[in-house]
C-alpha cells in the first residue's frame, strides 16, 4: 500500500514545524533564559522522539487499526500543544543561577523538560506511526520526514527575519492544523468534524488577541535590571535570526556605559541610548555632536593604548557594534575607518533610525562600513591596515560565569590571529581587549593563542612583539608586525601612568614594575605572560588550573575553560562563594548527556526487559541486538557529522546563520532524496547493495576532512554565490548518501519482523539526542576531525550489524 | 456540668494564646540560634580561606554586628527560613541579598572606625546598611528602584536602625552634602566605578565593590585612596584558590 501524496505532505510540515519549533525554542529561550540552557532544554527536549518510539512500539497494533483518528489527533495536539507547552514553560520561575544554592531549581529544570518534550512526542508520533503503517514504503515517509526538516531549518530563520520569535509559535501551530487539514480532506476523508474543529481553532488563534504571547524575560537579565530603574522605556525593538535587539532611554538617570574607565578619569560619558541583544549584552549608542571633547572618556580606557603609541591614518575595527570604538577613532582624529559588524540591524540602528542621535557616525566620509563577518571580510580584502581592533566583543557577565564555554568561536583562534596579523601593515598593530577575569582564564588563553600564531609565521622571538596592560575591568593585548621600539615602551609607560593601568609584559620588563596600580593576589597576567614566552611554556599550560590549551579552527573554543583536575577544589569552595569559578557550561553539558543517556537506558532497555514480547522480539531471536546497535550507531554518526561540517563550512562560508541555514537544509534535504532512491538499491539481491552507501559516506568524508585545507583554500578565492554553490555541490552527495542506511535497513526490517519498525525509530531518537551532546563534548575535548573518523568508525560498527539480509 | 465546660473552654483560649505567643519567641529562639550557627560557619570559612584577607579572623566588631542584626526580618516571608543559610536570596525587582560571608568579608575589608561616616550606593534590602549602623555613628545609603528603598526604609526602621539615613535616588553622583566618607559599599554593580564617588572618599578611605552577576559575586574591588590622594585598587578572590600549581 503506497501512502498518498497528501499524507506524504503533511509528514513533511509537522517535521518542517517541529524542526522549527526546535530551534525558535533555543532562540526564545536564548532571550528569556540564557543560551546554554536554551541548549540543554531542547536537546533534552527531543527525548521526546525517543519516548514516542516506545510508545509506538508497545501500542502499534491498537493505534494502526485507528490509523486516520491517531493522525489526526497527534497532528492537532502537536500544534496545539506547540505554542501553549512554551507559554507553560516560560510561567516556571527557573532561575539558573540560583541553581546552585536552591535544590528546588533542579524540579523546576525537570518540569521544563517534561512540558516541552510533549510537542516532540506528537511530531514523532506522527512519523513513527506512518513509517509503521505504510511499512513497504518506509522510504518515501522518511524520505517527507528529512525534506520536511530540511525545509523547516531554512523557512524557520527566513520567518525569524520578518517577525518576532514569539509571533512564530501561531505559524507553527497554522502550519499543523494545514497538515491536519491535508489529511482529514485527501487522504482519509474524515468526519467533518475534523475539518470543522482544525478550521474554528485555526481562526480563533488568528484572531485572538496577541497580547497572551508576550516572553516573560528573567528578572535578572541586565535588560530588566536596566528596567527597574524610573525613567527608563524600551522605545524599539527588532528581531532577526541574530538575536532581538531592545533600545531603551533613560529619561531621568543617565546611562553613562564606559566599561573600563580609568579611576582617574573626570570625564563622564555624555547621553546614551541602551542597546540589547536578546535582553542582555548591553552596549550604547552614544550622542554625538561633532566635538571630541565630549568622548574625553574614550580615551581612559586601555584600548586607546594604540593611539598613543604612534599615529594611524587607516584602521579596522571588526565587530563596530554600536560604534563606541568609532568614536574612540574619532577621537583620536583617525583619517579612515573600515567597521566590520555582523548584524545588520545594529548598524541600521546608528546608520539612520537614530543617525541624528549618533551625530551620522556610520555615514561620515572617513568611516566606511561594511556588514559582514570578521574573518569573512578579511578573507576577501587584500589592504592592510595601521591597526586592528577587536574589543570587548561578548557582555562582562556572559564571558565571566562560564556561559560560553560551549560557544564555538572563530574570532580567537590561531588561524584568525595569523589571518589579522597578516592585514597589519609593517610597524602597525593587532589589539585586542577583553574583560579581566579573576582568576585569569581567557587571557592567558588569548596569550598562548598569539604566541602560537606568530610562531606559525616564523617569528622567531614573539615577545619582541608583544605588549599587554590592563585596568582593574579591561586588558589590552597588542601584536605588532615588527620589534617594538624603545620610543613605544616610554609612550606606553607615559600612557599606564597617567591612567593607573598596569604593565602586563613589554619586552624587557621587569616584575618591580608590574602589579602597581590595580593590584591582584600575584601578579598573574605578568607571571603567565613571561612563562609562555619562555621554555617553560608547556608546564605553564599544564599546570594551570584551568585549560589555557590554544584555540584552533578544529577547536575553536575559546571559552572553554574546564579541567576535571580543579573540579574538586572548586566543588569544596562552593560554599565560601566560589561558585564563579565553576565553569558551568561544561558541567552542564556533562549533566545533559549523563541524564541523556539515562533516559536512553531507561526507554530502550526497560521495554526490552519487561514487555520483550510485546515489542515484537521473537524469542530466542538475537536479531534485535543487532538490530539496536545499527539504529544507535546511525543515530549517533549522523549527527556527528552534520555537526562537524556545519562548523567545518561556517569557515567558508562565514556568516554563522547562513552557513548553518544552507549546510544544514542542504543535508536534511539531499538526505531526504538519498532515501526516496534507497529504495532501489534495497531491491538488490546483492549482499552488498546496504554496503555501498556507508562506503560512500566513508569516503567522502574522510576525503573532505583530510582536503579540507585545500578545499577551504581553494574556495576562499572564489565569490560568495559560487562559494555557497560548491559548498552545497560538496555537501549534497555526502547527505545524499547517509539518507539511506536507515531506510534501507527499515526496508529490511519490514520484510523479516515488521513489529520492531517503531522500536527502532525510538532508539534512532535517542540516539541523536546523545549524538548533539557529544559531538560538542568530542570537538571540545579532541577536535572536529576526530569527530568525523569517530562518525566513520560508527558507520562502520552499524554495517558490520546491519540487520539480516532478505532479498525484496 | 456547665461551668465545667466554660472552665476547658478557657482553658482551651488560653493554651492557644500562650502556644501562639511561645511560637514567636520559640521562633525569635530559633532564629537567634541560627544567626549564631551562621556566623560560627562563617569564622571557619574565614580562617580557612582568610589569606586574601591577609589576616586569621574577622574583626570582632563585624562579627558582634552579624550576630546582632535580625536577617531575617530584611528578607521577604517566603525567603525567611533560609535568611540564615549562608547563601544570597532573592528580593524581588530582580534583586538579591548578598551571600552572608561575602557582606561580612565587605564589611571588615572597609576597616571602620566607630566615628567613621559611611556611604552604601544600592540599600537593596538595607541588610547591610544595618550592618553598617552596627559599626559607624553616620550611614547613608541610597537606592535607584524605589519599591526597594521604601521597603528597606521600613525594615530599618522596624529593626532599630532609624539613624541610618536613606534617600531614593541616583548613586552616581554619591551624597555630596554629607561627603567625604571614609568608606563606601556600591552594590549596586556599574560599567565602571563612578568618578564622583572616588572623589566623595577622603584621603586614607576605602570603598568596596562586589563585581558579578546576582547571585554570584565574581570578586571584590577594594578601591583605597591614600593620604595623598593617590587612587589603587586591589582585586580579591573572596576565596582561597591559585590557578598555578607547583613551582615554574
Amino acid at each position: 500500500m503506497k501512502p498518498r501524496l497528501s499524507l506524504l505532505a503533511a509528514v513533511a510540515i509537522i517535521s518542517a514545524s517541529a524542526l522549527a519549533y526546535e530551534i525558535l525554542l533555543m532562540r526564545l529561550f536564548s532571550i528569556i533564559q540564557w543560551h546554554h540552557f536554551a541548549y540543554l532544554m531542547i536537546s533534552l527536549a527531543l527525548l521526546g522522539y525517543g519516548v514516542s518510539g516506545v510508545f509506538l512500539a508497545l501500542n502499534r497494533d491498537r493505534l494502526a487499526q485507528h490509523f486516520p483518528a491517531a493522525i489526526m489527533a497527534n497532528m492537532l495536539l502537536f500544534s496545539l500543544l506547540a505554542p501553549a507547552c512554551f507559554l507553560l514553560a516560560q510561567q516556571i520561575p527557573f532561575n539558573p543561577a540560583e541553581m546552585l544554592w536552591t535544590p528546588v531549581q533542579l524540579l523546576y529544570l525537570c518540569g521544563i523538560y517534561l512540558i516541552l518534550a510533549l510537542p516532540f512526542f506528537f511530531a514523532a508520533n506522527v512519523v513513527g506511526l506512518s513509517l509503521y503503517r505504510y511499512k513497504s514504503q518506509v522510504s518515501s515517509i522518511y524520505a517527507a520526514d528529512l525534506f520536511g526538516a530540511g525545509l523547516g531549518s531554512a523557512g524557520v530563520i527566513l520567518l525569524l527575519s520578518i517577525m518576532f520569535p514569539e509571533k512564530i509559535l501561531t505559524v507553527l501551530m497554522l502550519s499543523g492544523l494545514l497538515a491536519t487539514l491535508l489529511v482529514s480532506s485527501y487522504t482519509f476523508n474524515a468526519p467533518k468534524y475534523w475539518t470543522i474543529a482544525s478550521v474554528i481553532i485555526g481562526l480563533a488563534v488568528i484572531f485572538a488577541p496577541t497580547g497572551w504571547m508576550t516572553l516573560k524575560v528573567s528578572p535578572y537579565k541586565s535588560l530588566n535590571q536596566l528596567l527597574q530603574v524610573p525613567g527608563t522605556k524600551i522605545i524599539d525593538r527588532y528581531s532577526s535570526p541574530l538575536g532581538l535587539i531592545s533600545v531603551v532611554k533613560s529619561e531621568i538617570t543617565p546611562l553613562r556605559h564606559a566599561p573600563g574607565l580609568s579611576l582617574n578619569a573626570t570625564t563622564e560619558p555624555p547621553e546614551q541610548l541602551a542597546v540589547f541583544t536578546d535582553a542582555d549584552n548591553m552596549t550604547a549608542i552614544t550622542r554625538y555632536d561633532g566635538n571630541p571633547e565630549t568622548l574625553g572618556y574614550l580615551d581612559q580606557t586601555t584600548s586607546a593604548l594604540p593611539y598613543h603609541l604612534k599615529q594611524h591614518s587607516d584602521i579596522l575595527i571588526l565587530g563596530a557594534g554600536t560604534g563606541s570604538d568609532i568614536l574612540q577613532a574619532g577621537y583620536h582624529a583617525i583619517k579612515h575607518v573600515d567597521a566590520v559588524e555582523l548584524n545588520p540591524q545594529i548598524i541600521d540602528l546608528v546608520q539612520r533610525k537614530y543617525a541624528d542621535f549618533a551625530g551620522y557616525l556610520y555615514s561620515s566620509a572617513h568611516v566606511n562600513v561594511h556588514v559582514d563577518e570578521a574573518r569573512g571580510y578579511l578573507a576577501a580584502t587584500d589592504k592592510t591596515y595601521d591597526l586592528v581592533n577587536i574589543s570587548l566583543l561578548d557582555a562582562f557577565g556572559a564571558s565571566t560565569a562560564g556561559l560560553y564555554s560551549m560557544a564555538e568561536n572563530y574570532l580567537y583562534t590561531e588561524q584568525a590571529i595569523r589571518e589579522y596579523l597578516r592585514h597589519v601593515s609593517a610597524n602597525g598593530y593587532l589589539s585586542i581587549t577583553r574583560w579581566i577575569k579573576i582568576p585569569p582564564r581567557d587571557e592567558p588563553k588569548l596569550l598562548v593563542t598569539v604566541i602560537n600564531a606568530l610562531k606559525d609565521a616564523n617569528v622567531r622571538q614573539p615577545g619582541q612583539q608583544i605588549i599587554m596592560i590592563r585596568g582593574w575591568q579591561t586588558s589590552t593585548l597588542l601584536v605588532k608586525n615588527g620589534n617594538i621600539s624603545a620610543e613605544e615602551i616610554s609612550r606606553l609607560k607615559q600612557f599606564c601612568t597617567e591612567r593607573s593601568f598596569d604593565l602586563v609584559y613589554y619586552p624587557g620588563i621587569s616584575e618591580s614594575e608590574v602589579n602597581r596600580f590595580n593590584i591582584q593576589q600575584q601578579p598573574y597576567l605578568y607571571e603567565a605572560a613571561v612563562a609562555l614566552l619562555g621554555d617553560q611554556s608547556r608546564a605553564f599550560i599544564d599546570a594551570y588550573k584551568f585549560n589555557i590549551e590554544p584555540a584552533t579552527d578544529d577547536r575553536p573554543y575559546l571559552f572553554h575553560f574546564f579541567k576535571w583536575r580543579t573540579l574538586p577544589e572548586i566543588l569544596s569552595l562552593l560554599g565560601t562563594g566560589g561558585s564563579f569559578l565553576l565553569e558551568s557550561g561544561y558541567l552542564l553539558l556533562i549533566a545533559a548527556l549523563v541524564q541523556a543517556m539515562l533516559a536512553s537506558l531507561l526507554l530502550i532497555a526497560l521495554p526490552l526487559w519487561l514487555w520483550k514480547s510485546k515489542l515484537g522480539i521473537e524469542p530466542g531471536s538475537g536479531s534485535h541486538l543487532r538490530i539496536l546497535v545499527y539504529f544507535f550507531c546511525l543515530g549517533l554518526a549522523f549527527l556527528f557529522i552534520e555537526i562537524a561540517f556545519i562548523q567545518k563550512f561556517i569557515l567558508i562560508l562565514h556568516h554563522p546563520l547562513y552557513a548553518i541555514t544552507v549546510v544544514l537544509s542542504t543535508f536534511l534535504l539531499s538526505a531526504g532524496a538519498g532515501s526516496y532512491f534507497s529504495t532501489k538499491l534495497s531491491s538488490r539481491t546483492e549482499k552488498s547493495a546496504f554496503m555501498l552507501p556507508m562506503a560512500a559516506i566513508a569516503l567522502l568524508s574522510i576525503g573532505y576532512s583530510l582536503g579540507f585545507e585545500a578545499i577551504a583554500g581553494f574556495l576562499l578565492k572564489t565569490g560568495s554565490l559560487s562559494r555557497y554553490l560548491f559548498s552545497i555541490i560538496l555537501i549534497a552527495p555526502l547527505g545524499f548518501c547517509m539518507g539511506m542506511p536507515f531506510p534501507m535497513a527499515l526496508a529490511n526490517i519490514s520484510r523479516t519482523a515488521p513489529a520492531l519498525i517503531p522500536w527502532a525509530w525510538g532508539i534512532n531518537g535517542c540516539a541523536s539526542v546523545i549524538s548533539a551532546i557529544l559531538a560538542t563534548l568530542i570537538a571540545m575535548q579532541f577536535s572536529f576531525t576526530v569527530l568525523i573518523f569517530l562518525a566513520v568508525i560508527l558507520y562502520g560498527v552499524a554495517a558490520w550489524c546491519f540487520p539480516k539480509w532478505v532479498q525484496a | 456540668m456547665r461551668r465545667v465546660k466554660h472552665l476547658i473552654f478557657w482553658l482551651v483560649v488560653i493554651g492557644i494564646i500562650l502556644l501562639l505567643f511561645s511560637s514567636h519567641v520559640i521562633a525569635e529562639n530559633d532564629f537567634h540560634r541560627q544567626r549564631y550557627a551562621l556566623v560560627e560557619i562563617i569564622k571557619a570559612e574565614v580562617k580557612e580561606t582568610g589569606d586574601f584577607l591577609n589576616q586569621e579572623a574577622l574583626d570582632e566588631r563585624v562579627i558582634d554586628a552579624l550576630l546582632k542584626v535580625p536577617r531575617h526580618e530584611f528578607v521577604r516571608d517566603t525567603e525567611r527560613p533560609y535568611a540564615y543559610a549562608n547563601r544570597p536570596l532573592p528580593i524581588g525587582h530582580g534583586q538579591t541579598i548578598s551571600q552572608p560571608y561575602i557582606v561580612a568579608v565587605m564589611t571588615d575589608l572597609l576597616k571602620l572606625k566607630k566615628t567613621d561616616r559611611v556611604l552604601e550606593v544600592g540599600t537593596g534590602s538595607g541588610y547591610q546598611a544595618a550592618i553598617l549602623a552596627e559599626l559607624v555613628d553616620s550611614v547613608y545609603t541610597l537606592e535607584i528602584v524605589e519599591p526597594l528603598a521604601k521597603q528597606a526604609a521600613e525594615n530599618l526602621k522596624r529593626t532599630g536602625y532609624d539613624a541610618v539615613h536613606t534617600r531614593i535616588g541616583d548613586g552616581y553622583y554619591g551624597w555630596e552634602e554629607a561627603a567625604p566618607f571614609d568608606g563606601i559599599v556600591v552594590t549596586a554593580v556599574a560599567s565602571h566605578i563612578p568618578p564622583p564617588l572616588i572623589k566623595q572618599l577622603k584621603p586614607g578611605g576605602r570603598m568596596i565593590i562586589p563585581v558579578g552577576a546576582q547571585f554570584m559575586t565574581q570578586y571584590l574591588v577594594l578601591v583605597t585612596k591614600d593620604d595623598d590622594g593617590k587612587v589603587t585598587t586591589r582585586q580579591i578572590l573572596p576565596v582561597s584558590f591559585v590557578p598555578l600549581t607547583g613551582k615554574h
